[in-house]
């Protein structure tokens, strides 16, 4: 991403810029990313963004949590080390059952967190590029990499952001 | 997909921009602490120095420096450890159970609420490694091989369940409070200059709020919601699992489970509310905080109270009913013994005080909110107090029977968990933004909506 040079129109209201982005879409212009202060819905959908799909690795890790849990107390209470406890059988599942719920939990939550941040890149020591600092407080960013829209000039992609909506189109060299 | 309900006040009022939530929010972490905050810090740390006093005491010395004796020999600790994990359980409840249920409500309280459920869970732990008596082995409850010394833990026993159900709540829940704050933590960021904008870079993972990043996050938090659900049912069943599963009358009930759970969230949203009602002021969030919020916390409050309530009248029928002499006697001694103080406590702070709430007037009403949080929270401090030490007090063998009083040692270390929990919420609402400003601000356009065109709703 050097020498990258981005048009940046800034929105004030989460209405407009969602009407902005089929309208930028429809004139064929590619949008590198929308940022906003706070999940507005629908907005994916106006991207052409598929629906994630984080349900399908939650289900994977919570699995291995539940092997790998039923694995420990059945290995440790029933084959290493059978414990006589009041009589009762070396491995009763009942009385597992805790255990394995909870390590199912754990691994399900702190796999997807994991997912989520590898997906994302998101890292303490990552250099986030931040193409206008308001878009975390009260505005929406529509960036626009002028290095995917050859066909279109930049005065074009500037008017179009104008007209649907933006109260100000800037430039950013990345 | 948005519904609007048109009967519904507004969740945020004093008509604020997104900037102003903003400002409101992050002036807190920006600005040099107030006044308010460091009274309430100063002490919260001269009561954690005192309290540490006495923690240090009870590891010099031992557990004698407890009241416990050979009948009662489970009975602050246990008491306080129940007592604050079912503190901790309101948390989880606003951010997981309440998100999936889609009350919006939630937004404004839910950063402090799960602050409150990582410091109690805390608070809470801290009673388990007190009454180990030899603290430093505390990693023995922990699955090591037995080449290290030990057996294999007991998988089969409770207090395992305990070790693995808290360690599991307590992750999950500072994990689930990390990843709700990280977009907040991003907008500190971009208002910061100089360290602070090194360390909350650092904490915000380089969050920019791109619109493929906020699908993936709100599928994260359904996700991590929907786990979070079941861990806080579980987390409190097998807390009453510790007592269900003896054969001790008064502890072998079948009702246990949902009744700890009822009061768990019962005395969790008692001190939330407490903690909100003086956030609200301190911060000056009351257009964040209002009295719908407090409102909706209390009719929580109104119906878990009833709930347990049910369940204490459920259990003296079970008793009774049930033929059995010995659960006959537990539960009679219970309420007309030499501990039936306890239980009048527990009975009229916690299923008859809440019945105010009936009124509307009393429900917003801030004084009364805080009186009446002030009392459940001492109330279902009984009921644990009432469960664990007049079941023990009187066993099998009335040679053997005592009262239990407490020592100097049950106090400091009490007091010690206080110390702890306010200290730690105190650098909370300095450090970190108090309030969730993205969910915030999510759902305040809905609502101004609804006032300027009232007929629209979409689904």
């Amino acid at each position: 991403m050097t020498d990258n040079k981005f048009l940046v129109g800034i929105y004030d209201d989460e209405r407009v810029v969602l009407k902005a982005v089929e309208k930028v879409r429809e004139s064929g212009i590619k949008i590198h990313e929308v940022f906003t202060p706070f999940p507005v819905h629908g907005l994916g959908h106006a991207l052409g963004y598929k629906m994630p799909r984080m349900g399908v690795p939650a289900f994977l890790f919570g699995m291995t949590g539940t092997v790998c849990a039923f694995l420990l107390t059945f290995w440790t209470m029933g084959v290493d080390w059978p414990m006589n406890v009041g009589g009762k059988n070396f491995f009763p599942f009942p009385t597992n059952i805790p255990i394995v719920f909870e390590l199912t939990v754990l691994f399900a939550a702190f796999g997807m967190a994991f997912t989520f941040f590898f997906m994302e890149g998101l890292g303490p020591t990552v250099k986030p590029l931040i193409f206008d600092p308001r878009s975390t407080d009260d505005k929406f960013i529509m960036a626009i990499d002028l290095g995917n829209n050859s066909s279109v000039t930049e005065g074009v992609i500037s008017d179009t952001l104008k007209n649907s909506g933006a109260i100000e189109v800037n430039i950013k060299e990345v | 997909m948005e519904v609007v309900s048109p009967i519904r006040e507004k969740l945020v009022t004093g008509n604020k921009s997104y900037h102003d939530v903003t400002v409101d929010v992050c002036r807190h972490v920006e600005d040099e602490p107030t006044k308010e905050w460091k009274i309430a810090f100063g002490v919260s740390l001269l009561v954690l120095a005192y309290g540490s006093f006495w923690l240090g005491k009870t590891w010099w010395e031992g557990l004698g420096v407890w009241g416990l004796n050979k009948t009662v020999n489970w009975a602050w600790d246990i008491t306080n450890f129940v007592w604050w994990v079912g503190i901790g359980h309101a948390g989880t409840l606003i951010s997981a159970v309440l998100l999936l249920f889609r009350q919006k409500w939630r937004t404004s309280i839910n950063r402090a609420a799960e602050a409150m459920t990582i410091f109690a869970v805390l608070c809470a732990a801290s009673f388990i490694l007190m009454h180990m008596g030899r603290p430093w082995l505390a990693y023995w409850a922990l699955p090591l091989p037995n080449t290290f010394g030990s057996l294999w833990v007991n998988f089969n026993s409770p207090l395992i369940w305990d070790v693995f159900a808290i360690s599991t709540y307590f992750s999950v829940s500072l994990l689930f409070w990390f990843i709700g704050m990280v977009p907040d933590l991003a907008t500190i960021r971009d208002r910061a200059t100089g360290a602070r904008k090194t360390i909350y870079g650092a904490l915000s993972l380089g969050w920019t709020g791109g619109a493929r990043s906020w699908e993936r996050y709100e599928d994260l938090s359904l996700i991590l919601a929907g786990l979070a659900t079941p861990l806080v049912l579980s987390v409190h069943t097998i807390v009453s699992f510790d007592f269900a599963t003896s054969v001790i009358p008064g502890w072998h009930t079948t009702i246990f489970p949902p009744y700890f759970v009822a009061g768990a969230i019962f005395s969790g949203f008692a001190m939330v509310q407490n903690l909100m009602l003086f956030t609200r002021v301190v911060y000056k969030l009351e257009d964040y905080i209002t009295l719908e919020h407090i409102g909706l916390m209390n009719k929580i409050i109104l119906v878990t109270g009833s709930v347990v309530g049910v369940a204490y009248i459920t259990e003296f029928f079970i008793a009774a009913y049930s033929g059995v002499q010995y659960e006959r006697y537990a539960f009679f001694n219970r309420a007309t013994g030499p501990l039936w103080w306890s239980y009048a406590a527990m009975m009229s702070c916690n299923v008859l005080s809440p019945q105010i709430f009936w009124f509307r007037k009393m429900r917003e009403n801030i004084v009364v909110s805080f009186v009446i949080a002030v009392i459940v929270n001492i109330g279902m401090w009984f009921e644990r107090f009432v469960i664990i030490v007049t079941s023990l007090h009187r066993d099998y063998l009335p040679s053997s029977w005592t009262y239990f009083t407490p020592r100097m040692g049950d106090i400091g270390d009490y007091i010690f968990s206080f110390g702890f929990f306010f200290t730690l919420f105190f650098l909370f609402t300095k450090f970190l933004p108090v309030i969730n400003m993205a969910e915030v601000k999510a759902v305040m356009r809905s609502s101004s909506e609804m006032k300027e065109e009232p007929k629209k709703v979409t689904v």
